[in-house]
C-alpha cells in the first residue's frame, strides 16, 4: 500500500476539476467540457490500470477483464465494489453501484449552479442540476473506459443516472 | 450501508488526476504556463473555501491566537489530515507576518516531470493549487494572505518552498452605519 490521502483532497480535485471544465473554461460548450472530463478520466484510468494489473496474468475474456473492474479496481478508488452486474452476453456490460460515492456527496445546490434562472423557474433549476450531475460522471466513464482500454477491450462508456443515488456505468465493448 | 466508510484513500488517485489536469490545461492553454499558474491557484482557492469547513469539523480545534500558531496549524493540522504530510514552518521575518513552508515530500508530484521544453522549468509552479488552497481556507476564516511558490525540486532547485504573507485580518463586515 503506497501513500494516502484523505478522501476529500479526491472528492475536492474532482469536483473542481468538473466545476472548471464547465463553468469557466467551456461554459457555452457542454459537449467540449464533457469531452475534456471524459478525456482526463480515460487518461487516469488508463493509469491506473496499468499500475494495478502488474503483479496479474493477463485476463483471459472479456468477463474477467470486468470482474476486475467491479472489484479491485472499484475498490482501489472507492472502498467499495460495484454492487450489480448484468450482461446480455453480446458485450454490452451494467455495473451498478448503489451509492456511488460523488453522487452522495455532491451538493446539487442550483441556486449556484445556474445563476440565470429566475427563482420560480424550478423546471430549468432541475435541468441545471441534472446537468452538473451528469457532468460529474464523464469523469468515471472516462476512468472506466481508459482502465479497460489499457487492458485491451475498446469499449463505449454510459451512465445512467435514472434512480439516483444509484448509478449504472454502461459498458458497451467494440468488436 | 455506511460501514464502508473509511476516511483516507489510495493517493493515486489524487496524484494521477492531478497531473491530468495540470497537463491538460497546460494544452488548453498553449503552454502558457502564467495562465496555468493562475488556474491552478483559482481551482485551489474554490477548493479551499470547501475544504476549510471539512478541517474545522475533523480538526476540533480552537481559535489561533497569531500567525504563527495559524502556520502551526497548517502544517501540523490541516496539511497532515488532508494529505498526510507536514511541511516544515521556516524563515520567518521579524514581524511575524511571513513565513516559509517547505514541502520534503509533496503526494501532488509523485511521478511527475516537467515538459521539457525550455520553459516549463523557469515558468510553470506545478503545486500552485496548495497556494489557492490556503488562500482560499484562510479568507473563509477571517484572514487576507498571500501565497506562492520560490522554489520546487520539479524546477531542480534543492526544496519546495512556498511563501506565506499575512496581509490582514479581516474584521467582521458590520452592516453600514446608521448614526
Amino acid at each position: 500500500m503506497g501513500r494516502e490521502v484523505s478522501e476529500s483532497c479526491v472528492d475536492g480535485v474532482v469536483m473542481e476539476m468538473v466545476a472548471a471544465y464547465c463553468g469557466r473554461f467551456y461554459a457555452a460548450k457542454p459537449e467540449l467540457a464533457a469531452g475534456r472530463i471524459e478525456a482526463i478520466g480515460f487518461q487516469v484510468g488508463h493509469q491506473l490500470s496499468e499500475r494495478y494489473t502488474m503483479e496479474r496474468p493477463r485476463f483471459t475474456d472479456h468477463l474477467e477483464a470486468i470482474k476486475f473492474i467491479c472489484k479491485d479496481f472499484w475498490s482501489e478508488l472507492f472502498k467499495k465494489q460495484i454492487d450489480n452486474l448484468k450482461t446480455n452476453h453480446r458485450g454490452t456490460f451494467v455495473l451498478q453501484d448503489n451509492h456511488f460515492r460523488w453522487l452522495t456527496r455532491v451538493s446539487l445546490d442550483p441556486a449556484v449552479e445556474n445563476t440565470d434562472a429566475t427563482e420560480n423557474d424550478s423546471g430549468s433549476l432541475g435541468d441545471s442540476a441534472a446537468q452538473t450531475t451528469s457532468m460529474l460522471l464523464y469523469f468515471p466513464c472516462g476512468l472506466i473506459r481508459g482502465a479497460l482500454t489499457n487492458l485491451g477491450i475498446p469499449c463505449a462508456v454510459s451512465a445512467d443516472m435514472s434512480n439516483l443515488p444509484a448509478c449504472s456505468f454502461v459498458v458497451r465493448i467494440k468488436t | 450501508v455506511w460501514k464502508t466508510r473509511v476516511d483516507k484513500v489510495n493517493a493515486e488517485l489524487v496524484t494521477l488526476t492531478y497531473g491530468t489536469i495540470v497537463s491538460q490545461l497546460c494544452a488548453d492553454y498553449d503552454n502558457d504556463y502564467a495562465q496555468v499558474n493562475q488556474q491552478l491557484d483559482k481551482m485551489g482557492y474554490n477548493i479551499g473555501m470547501r475544504l476549510i469547513e471539512d478541517f474545522l469539523a475533523k480538526s476540533n480545534t480552537g481559535r489561533c491566537g497569531n500567525f504563527r500558531d495559524t502556520a502551526e496549524m497548517i502544517s501540523k493540522v490541516g496539511f497532515k489530515i488532508f494529505l498526510n504530510i507536514t511541511p516544515t514552518v521556516t524563515n520567518w521575518t521579524a514581524d511575524n507576518k511571513q513565513f516559509s513552508l517547505l514541502f520534503d515530500e509533496n503526494p501532488l508530484a509523485d511521478f511527475v516531470e516537467l515538459p521539457d521544453d525550455g520553459r516549463a522549468q523557469d515558468e510553470l509552479w506545478f503545486s500552485n493549487i496548495f497556494c489557492g488552497i490556503l488562500r482560499g481556507a484562510l479568507e473563509m476564516v477571517q484572514m487576507s494572505i498571500e501565497a506562492r511558490f520560490v522554489s520546487d525540486v520539479l524546477r531542480g532547485n534543492d526544496v519546495t518552498e512556498m511563501r506565506v504573507t499575512l496581509i490582514r485580518y479581516i474584521e467582521d463586515e458590520m452592516p453600514p452605519d446608521d448614526e
